[in-house]
Formats: structure tokens, sequence, C-alpha cells
């Protein structure tokens, strides 16, 4: 009882309809950042690429892309970390109290990002640490370090378990099995966490907003300009920063294949 | 084995429990403190006297709660609606064009979401894309759609699709297609198989899908702000104005804990209920 072929045809264009809804405002974006006008209207009489250039050129934008790149980046890394052994505790071993961590793990997942930003410049607040950058990666990995976590655990849980007490037979220590048999074996899930953690990190607006103090990201100055009146630059620094998510990920899916054959030819 | 289990468990878990305990466990209790401290103190010493609490039932805070949690409940119903058919394609339908969409729709996640709910202004704003092309066409003019109600529930639909896609389409790869075949040979109808098949049996991730929808729609901020202008002030929203403009931490704190409250109850009440380990596919 598989469905018609209209039935079939429907429900591609209906998947074709909702990745329409969902990339059209990232269209309006594109067109606005490529209009004349410094008052934007549609339609568009006249197209330039000067805003780019001045978005590029600009000391303020270079150093919201620096703070933004260095925040992911670091988020990356520890979220990384902590998400290969969470996976572990989370998919892997049978503990004692697994159910429980599992479910501490979802907490901050399902809860709303601006008020633990909040919380969190209060509790910054009362233990006497001046928001900084630095402090927005502490909120960002309070997110994104558990959804690393669970990226991690969905390979982890289609993981043999014979494989790692096949090596603990052999006589491997738990740290060589780590590092031997349980890394490679993850090393995709963690590569995708780390993927995931980086441009979640990059795009965050409502953690960073209340716990970067003086500092500001990205996203953080592009709201600043929305709500206080139009600029042209918002459009052109918003396509900038979609730009280099995308780069990122093609790289992201460029890599493993050239990875492959290169390993290949070394081996021939 | 068992013993070596248990011991590499509790280490492996360690650092994410230690981080999550500084930096998630220990502000929600540093939000509780303040939510008991006189009015626009800013420390913990100080007598406790649960005045914001009751300055927020005074003064109507609570009708800003009701807002967001109805239009929350707008949102996850109708992205239910929006997601069955595209989730069961992707289960059950899809082959390759799964991979394109699921990567099509994690895309839009990296984007921050404020980008995007522009991206809306700039479509549905007066002399936006929909109104200036209409108008250049038609030489009719008229107003922009932005600025009310419907549109705000319109940006949360937007902005959380993805959180209620992919638990949907993990819920319904769980129904066996055999059951769904049997029900058909025994004289089942479509709507009898969503009803009495598939409904029950996906139920984990309909959960998941919902849940996390409720609970994020309900704390969202950007949404009002953006494309729903002053129609209507959101619980964020009145909570980031108690700390910003108000200087009165004490009452946003209250009025964080209630939210949390409120929210945290479906959250724990759902995720209690649930076999992580079914839905995130263990084998054995």
């Amino acid at each position: 009882m598989h469905p018609s072929n209209v039935g079939r045809i429907g429900l591609y264009l209906y998947g074709i309809l909702i990745l329409a809804f969902l990339y059209l405002p990232l269209v309006a974006i594109g067109f606005a950042s490529v209009s004349t006008s410094r008052y934007l209207s549609f339609p568009i009489r006249q197209y330039t690429t000067q805003w780019y250039a001045q978005a590029l050129e600009s000391g303020t934008v270079s150093d919201l892309l620096w703070i933004s790149l260095q925040v992911a980046a670091i988020v990356t890394v520890i979220s990384m970390v902590l998400g290969f052994f969470g996976a572990l505790a989370f998919a892997r071993y049978q503990w004692r109290y697994r159910r429980l961590y599992q479910k501490l793990i979802l907490l901050p997942i399902f809860f709303p990002q601006s008020v633990l930003g909040l919380a969190l410049l209060m509790w910054f607040n009362a233990v006497g640490i001046t928001p900084t950058w630095h402090t927005a990666i502490i909120a960002h990995l309070v997110w994104i370090a558990p959804i690393a976590t669970l990226i991690i655990a969905i390979r982890a849980y289609s993981f043999d378990p014979a494989l790692e007490e096949a090596a603990r037979d052999m006589g491997c220590s738990t740290w060589q099995i780590l590092r031997e048999v349980t890394l490679p074996l993850l090393m995709p899930g963690v590569v995708a966490a780390g993927l995931f953690s980086f441009l979640l990190s990059w795009g965050n607006f409502p953690l960073s907003l209340f716990t970067t103090g003086a500092d500001l990201t990205l996203p953080e100055w592009l709201y600043a300009k929305m709500v206080s009146g139009y600029s042209p630059l918002v459009p052109t620094v918003g396509m900038l920063s979609v730009a280099a998510s995308i780069v990122l990920v093609a790289i992201a899916l460029a890599l493993p294949p050239l990875i492959n054959r290169f390993t290949r030819n070394s081996s021939d | 084995m068992e013993r070596i289990n248990q011991r590499l468990g509790v280490l492996s878990a360690l650092p994410v429990v230690v981080f999550l305990a500084a930096g998630f466990l220990a502000p929600l209790c540093v939000v509780a403190a303040f939510s008991i401290m006189p009015q626009k103190v800013f420390s913990l010493a100080n007598l406790p006297d649960f005045s914001s609490y009751a300055l927020m039932i005074q003064e109507g805070y609570w009708e800003s709660l009701l807002v967001s949690l109805a239009m929350a409940f707008a949102a996850t119903f109708i992205l239910f609606v929006i997601c069955w058919p595209l989730a069961f394609a992707m289960a059950k339908v899809f082959g390759r064009f799964t991979l394109v969409l699921t990567i099509g729709v994690v895309m839009t996640l990296f984007v921050s979401e404020n980008i995007r709910l522009f991206g809306w202004v700039l479509t549905l704003m007066k002399g936006g894309l929909i109104e200036g092309y209409w108008r250049s066409w038609t030489g009719q003019s008229f107003d922009g759609l932005l600025y009310n109600v419907p549109v705000i529930i319109f940006g949360l639909v937007y902005v959380y699709l993805p959180f209620m896609l992919f638990p949907l389409a993990q819920g319904i790869a769980m129904v066996p297609d055999d059951a769904r075949q049997a029900a058909f040979d025994l004289g089942a109808n479509r709507w009898q198989i969503f009803r009495e098949v598939e409904l029950p049996l996906s139920a984990p991730g309909i959960a998941v899908g919902c849940l996390i929808t409720f609970v994020l729609t309900a704390g969202a901020i950007a949404e009002s702000k953006l494309l729903g202008g002053r129609a209507v002030i959101v619980i964020s929203d009145e909570i980031e104005r108690s700390f910003t403009y108000g200087q009165n931490w004490p009452l946003g704190s209250a009025l964080a804990m209630t939210l949390i409250a409120v929210v945290g109850s479906f959250a724990i009440f759902g995720v209690t209920r649930i076999d992580l380990d079914a839905i995130m596919g263990r084998k054995r």
C-alpha cells in the first residue's frame, strides 16, 4: 500500500515547496544586499556591489567577524571533547544513573534560550565575572555541548561493544581502547558534532545577547541595526555570514571523499 | 565487565555533568534566589519578601505569559499539521530526496534566526518583495503584512519547523511497514491507519517534536519583536525589559521562574515518559 504515483508527485512537490518557503527570506535579503538605494524598496531598479565592498573594508565588520569566529572555534573544540565522553556515557556504557543523566543532558536543549542567557548573566554577576566574549563561550557551550553529545550518541548507539571487549581481551588498556578503537569508530559523529557546534555558535543570537557584555558578535550587531532602523549594510553582512556557513558546510562535505582518496593512494 | 562499565560510565559522564552543574543548574538557582528578593535590588544579600510574585499578579504580567503560551500552542499545532505529511514522506516515500531535504533544512538552522526573520520583514513589509512586485505588476497597493498576531505565529512556524520535522520523521520511521500493511489488508482506510496505527506507534517522535517546539516557541522573543512590532508583548520580552529598561532583576527573575515552571513541567512530564534509547536507535 504505497502511495499512488499522483500521491508521490504531490509529496515531492510539497517537499520542494517547504524548501522554497525556508529559503524565500534569504532570497529577499540577497536582493536587498545588491540594491543601490539607501532605503530599500522593491522592485529593485539598479544593482550594485558597493555595499559588499564597504562591508569588507569596514573595521567594525572585521572585528565582529573575528570575535564570532573565535567564539565559534573554541566552542567547537570544547564541545567535541565534552560530547565525545558525554556520548559514551549516554549510549555506550551501562551504568546506574544513565537514565537520569540522559534527562539532564536534554534539559538545556528544552529550555528557552533568552531565559538561559539571562540566568547566566546573573550567575556571572553573582560570582563577580565581568561578561566579555569569553563568557559567551560558556553560554554557547551550555546549549551546544548537549547537542554535540546527542549527535555523537546516535553514532555510539550503532557501535558494537564486542570490538572494545576484544581489544581488552588482547590486553589493551582503557586509554588504548579509547584511542585505537572507540575514537576512530565514532569519528564521523565527532566531526558532524563539531560542524554543528561551529555553525550553531556562529549563528546564535539569544545567548550572545546577554552574555557578551560590551563585545558584540555578528548576529547581535545585525539585530541592533535591524531594530534601530534600516541600514544597507544589514542585508550585506547577513549575506556574508550565510556565505561563510555555506563555505564551511561545502568544505565539510567535500573533505571526507578527498581524504579517502588520498589515504587509498598512499596505501597502494 | 559490569564493574568496568559502571566506572567508565561515571568517568565519561563527569566532564559534561560538572559543566552543566556549573553552567546550567547553578544559574537557575541564582534566578530562583533573585526572584524572592525585594524590588530593584542587585545583590542576594537581602531579606526575601516574595514581592515580585505579588507584583507580577497585580500588574497583569501573567497576561503576557498567557499570550506566549497561546501562540506556542497555535504554532505547535500548525507545525504538526504541516510537518506530518513531509515527515511521513521523508521516512517512507522519498529515497535520496530525504537526504537533500535534510541538508536543505539543516542548513537554514545555521543562519541566525534574526537574519532569516529580517528576510521576512523585507518580504512582507510595505514596499517589500511581495507588496512591491504586486504594486508594479497590478498598480494596486496594499498595506504591509507585518505587525499583527498571525504574522508572529507565522514567524514561529517558520523558525521552529526543523524542530518538529526531524523528531516526527524519526518517530514515523519507527512504525513498521508490516503493521500498516496488515491494517490495510484488514480493510482500514487511510484515516484509520493514521489514527489507529501510525499515531500511537510514532508517539515518542510526536512527543519529542511537540514538546521541543512548544518549549522553544513559548520562550521565543525575536519573532514578536521583529515581525510583530508592538502588536503583543510576549513573556520573554517582558522578562528582558525588566532586566534592561526596568532595572528590576527580582521582577524579571520572578517572571522567568514562572515561565520555567510552566514550560519545565511540560518538558519534565514528557521527557520522563520517553524511552530515549528506543528513539535514538539502540539495536540491542
